[in-house]
């Protein structure tokens, strides 16, 4: 196990490396696909330089980085290209730690297995499957394209994926003072985590063995203290943000820019366009809309799978990345990680191939239809903006079927797997 | 008793009658320079000044109400919103400094407003909109264009050309819009400012025919106040009317260099301003043209760094319009040299695409053997997003670092990118400034009516203080001609210079305007296939499909429920 990661990790390395050296890099890093007015390098070194000049950074609308990060690159910008190396790595340590979770998963079916029927036994997933599992969520992560193309631009998706990672991997270790300060710190960086708090609280409901009971004093007694720590660590960053500049400039610039969306800069995700032929009287409107869009999951989402909160991470997170203002690639590839966890499911899965051929198409016509309408000028931006459409429905299709396949197995678990109909003959089973 | 009552009233007059107010003192000058370029061109420059011994802004004195000379509707404009200096210019076409030399008031194509307001004014953007409304009002220009989109504060180029200690530049304002069109409408409302109209004077020149089919036109009002003699006892109000007009070699002089007044304007001049106080034409004959009527009246100034000799011409004399009362001048030259002038720039826009782009400004420096500083000033709209970062400045091809830069970045929608450098130009070099930059989508109806003619940028202006050849007269005299006398000389080795670049067009990526509905529907569709398939997986649960029993069998199973018997499988 050991062996192949490390091997896994070198290569990994190598392809970084060699991309940073060639000419790409410059290329990557303007692409738009890659890199938005939250999270571009340019828009970085831009704020740094405003700093030096004695201007605050966000006093202009260039620069949309949170003051930690401008802690964070001020001492670090000419080793910039480790610490993009490094953060892939924390997603790693997740994956070492999805293999100790199916065993408790595992011990919490053995228990329960006597109520399983006989030949769900197949469903389950025996130890040798689950001990490449960590192998798989690292090559996932690591050699994505998507991963390395977020990487070589330097975007700082990157880290945000980094702190989103580690927020898993200590959840799941079940440290909640950790987890809840990691959260409040991924939530800072871009508002949308915030829609983990629930998904985290359930899985320490589930750990420490208190039902999820809105009566009972021990749920709402650990709810307050989970959320406790996560506002009160989120009110310390923002107070260390606001002593670094002396003024609370950066709220406006950086959540305000977030929630009102005034730069219309093309990305892969839904908002541009739609916001550039909005009609004024309705922008308010619609960006409210799109905005409790990505958070009104949350509630439904942990009623139904309030057993099965690793699921209800992926899936939130899934969402976010589809549904947020500015989502890149790097955004993507985050939950894309998650896919070989879920391995099992594969059998259960309708749309995949057509699911996998629609992104891989999208990904292929992203650049070209770029270069149509930029600089060949023969396109328009209605090509740029179909194949956006067609790349996040893709992504909807791809999450809405592993849901459908985690629920028909969970139904399986319980009902057995051959079902049979009142006469005798093969049931279909279908959703009323 | 009647000698009673007569004393009586005429203490009581005496007592109840105030003594008149001395008339404010006020007088009108006017002059016309023409001078030879040595391509061909001839450059004339109008230029009408009115003087006044009043104070606008004062509030222990009456309200100025009576007005002479000086135009009612701009001393409204003065009082009314606190103006110290108010400088607006008009200008269709580009001034071409390699080719013409520098002119005598420089200006950027479109218009331009840049004013200093009274320190006393508590809301100098309330007050700048307004005055921008009543501007385009007064001179039939689309001046109410200007707001905080296209309005910044230079904190060091455009200090007060008048009398002025305060130097807070959160009191001036200074706009462009590049993309103005003059034309006769603006000519008409400037022509009536002036106390004769265009009915007596130099003013009967001017012929909007002849005028605006020339290669430059550019008209201009500046205001200021000014000291009357060296120690600065009393001020006035000065209000100078410029206009600049180059005619072409070949459009409108037929590629021959023989000119007349009559050629160039098709007008004579036949009687001075009766309200002038001063009413010269001068011609420059520095490189010795055929002139005629022949005149004795000479006149030396140091102008722009450069000594000239002009024929004077004296039109409050009758003698000068000689016995058919109409003065046409004829002017005929040969010789080809001309100054080289020593400050020169250029900007342009490099890159490809409509992504990004680089804004290339390049400023020459001719003197052979002095260096000099210039203080370049860069005001860009806000969709064109720069990179400080990536601002290089290289003179003959190593780095020059500006000393001193003062950049306000915009703020989307609110207020332009203001760029301010002061660099050191080598002597006899090429100074190149770069600055990278991105294009933003705008959203639709943020677009003008015909998008991809493009967006323009105002022209960088860099002002200089460029050192002279010839000694320059510090001497305030009463009767200097008025083209030397509009920018005060403050010492002897060096002259003020602003020259304009180029404006720029740039294009924007454009959505496609035809299709508002169709997005919002395309868009909220694929949203809510999102909510449509996690709605039918979070509310509906899995069951074994039991095909309904069909029509007929239902039917059957009724009949035989209300008669009570089995009902069928």
């Amino acid at each position: 196990m050991a062996a192949p990661l490390t091997l896994l990790l070198i290569v990994a390395v190598t392809i970084r490396a060699v991309l940073f050296r060639s000419s790409l890099a410059e290329l990557i890093s303007e692409r738009v696909e890659v890199v938005s007015p939250l999270n571009a390098w340019k828009r970085v070194v831009e704020g740094l330089a405003l700093l030096d000049l004695g201007v605050s950074p966000y006093s202009g609308d260039v620069f949309h980085e949170t003051p930690l990060m401008i802690y964070l690159f001020h001492f670090t910008v000419d080793y910039a290209e480790i610490v993009f190396m490094v953060s892939p790595y924390f997603v790693d340590c997740l994956s070492c730690f999805l293999a100790p979770l199916d065993r408790f998963r595992k011990q919490k079916y053995a228990l329960e297995s006597d109520r399983y029927p006989a030949d769900c036994l197949e469903l389950l997933r025996s130890p040798k499957e689950m001990f490449y599992i960590p192998l798989k969520v690292a090559m996932f992560y690591l050699l994505n394209p998507f991963t390395i193309l977020s990487c070589v631009a330097k975007s700082t998706c990157g880290l945000n994926n980094a702190i989103i990672a580690l927020f898993i991997f200590c959840t799941l270790k079940g440290s909640a003072l950790l987890s809840g300060i990691l959260l409040a710190l991924a939530t800072y960086q871009s508002i949308y985590p915030l829609t983990l708090f629930a998904p985290a609280l359930l899985f320490f409901l589930q750990r420490l063995y208190i039902p999820v009971n809105l009566r009972r004093s021990s749920f709402w007694f650990f709810t307050l203290q989970y959320a406790f720590i996560y506002v009160g660590s989120l009110v310390v960053i923002t107070g260390l943000s606001f002593f670094l500049l002396g003024s609370w400039d950066f709220i406006p610039s950086v959540y305000g820019f977030i929630f009102s969306v005034p730069d219309l800069t093309p990305n892969i995700g839904l908002f541009w366009y739609f916001f550039a032929e909005m009609f004024e009287h309705f922008r308010l409107f619609f960006i409210c809309v799109f905005q409790i869009n990505v958070f009104f999951y949350t509630i439904p989402l942990s009623i139904k799978l309030k057993e099965h909160p690793v699921f209800l991470i992926f899936m939130q997170i899934a969402i976010i990345s589809i549904f947020k203002s500015y989502p890149t690639v790097g955004d993507v590839a985050l939950y894309m990680a998650f896919l070989p966890a879920w391995s099992h499911l594969y059998r259960f899965l309708r749309n995949i191939f057509l699911v996998s051929c629609v992104l891989l198409a999208c990904s292929a016509l992203f650049p070209v239809l770029w270069h149509l309408w930029i600089y060949a000028g023969s396109a328009n931006s209605n090509f740029y903006y179909a194949i956006t459409l067609l790349f996040n429905f893709g992504q909807i299709l791809l999450v809405s079927d592993y849901f459908y396949a985690y629920l028909r197995r969970e139904h399986h678990l319980i009902h057995g797997l051959y079902l049979k109909k009142k006469d005798g003959t093969e049931a279909t089973l279908v959703l009323k | 008793m009647a000698a009673h009552r007569c004393g009586l009233s005429l203490v009581c007059i005496l007592i109840f009658s105030t003594p008149a107010p001395a008339p404010a003192r006020d007088q009108f000058q006017e002059e016309l320079v023409i001078r030879p370029l040595h391509s061909g061109d001839i450059y004339a420059s109008f230029q009408f000044r009115t003087l006044w011994d009043t104070d606008f802004l004062q509030e222990r004195q009456k309200k100025v109400s009576h007005y002479r000379l000086f135009p009612k509707s701009l001393g409204q404009v003065l009082s009314k919103f606190s103006v110290r200096e108010l400088h607006i210019s008009f200008t269709q076409g580009f001034w071409r400094t390699m080719q013409w030399g520098q002119p005598f008031i420089p200006s950027p194509p479109g218009a331009e407003l840049w004013v200093w307001f009274h320190h006393t004014v508590s809301d100098v953007d309330g007050n700048w909109k307004e005055l921008t409304n009543v501007l385009s009002g007064i001179f039939c220009a689309s001046l109410n264009f200007i707001d905080m989109t296209n309005t910044v504060q230079p904190s060091a180029s455009f200090k007060p050309l008048g009398l002025g200690n305060a130097t807070d530049h959160r009191f001036l304002r200074y706009a462009t819009l590049p993309r103005e069109i003059v034309c006769t409408e603006n000519l008409t409302p400037w022509k009536k400012l002036l106390p004769c109209g265009s009915k007596a004077g130099l003013a009967v020149l001017m012929k909007s025919e002849k005028l605006f089919h020339s290669s430059f036109h550019s008209q201009a009002v500046h205001i200021r106040p000014i000291c009357q003699d060296e120690q600065c006892t009393s001020k006035a109000w000065e209000l100078r009317q410029t206009l600049n007009v180059v005619f072409d070699h070949y459009t409108s002089g037929q590629g021959k260099k023989e000119w007349s007044l009559f050629k160039m304007f098709s007008r004579t001049l036949t009687e001075a301003c009766p309200l002038a106080s001063s009413s010269k034409v001068y011609v420059d004959i520095t490189d010795n043209p055929e002139l005629s009527p022949a005149t004795h009246l000479l006149s030396r100034a140091v102008v722009l760094g450069d000594r000239r000799t002009y024929s004077v011409y004296d039109l409050t004399r009758a003698e000068t319009f000689g016995q058919l009362r109409s003065f046409n001048l004829l002017l005929r030259w040969k010789g080809d040299n001309m100054l080289r002038p020593l400050l020169h720039a250029e900007r342009y826009v490099a890159g490809f695409g409509l992504q990004t782009g680089e804004i290339h400004t390049v400023i020459y420096n001719n003197h052979p053997y002095r260096a000099f500083p210039v203080l370049l000033m860069d005001s860009v709209p806000w969709y064109l997003q720069l990179y400080v970062h990536t601002l290089t400045v290289t003179s003959k091809s190593r780095d020059n670092k500006p000393s001193y830069i003062h950049y306000q970045p915009a703020k989307d929608r609110h207020r332009p990118h203001l760029l301010e450098m002061l660099i050191q130009l080598p002597p006899h070099s090429m100074t190149e400034v770069t600055v990278q930059f991105e294009r933003a989508l705008l959203k639709w109806t943020e677009y003008t009516p015909d998008p991809n003619h493009g967006f323009y940028v105002g022209s960088s202006v860099v002002s200089a203080l460029v050192p002279s050849m010839v000694a320059m007269s510090t001497n305030f005299t009463q009767d200097q001609p008025l083209f030397s006398s509009f920018v005060p000389v403050k010492e002897e080795s060096s002259y003020f210079v602003r020259v304009y670049t180029e404006p720029l067009l740039v294009n924007l990526p454009t959505p496609d305007f035809s299709m508002p509905y169709n997005v919002i529907c395309l868009t909220c569709t694929v949203v809510a296939v999102g909510y449509g398939s996690f709605y039918n997986l979070l509310t509906r649960t899995f069951q074994v499909d039991e095909p309904s029993p069909p029509l007929a069998k239902r039917l059957a199973n009724f009949i035989r429920r209300i008669r009570g018997v089995p009902l069928l499988a």
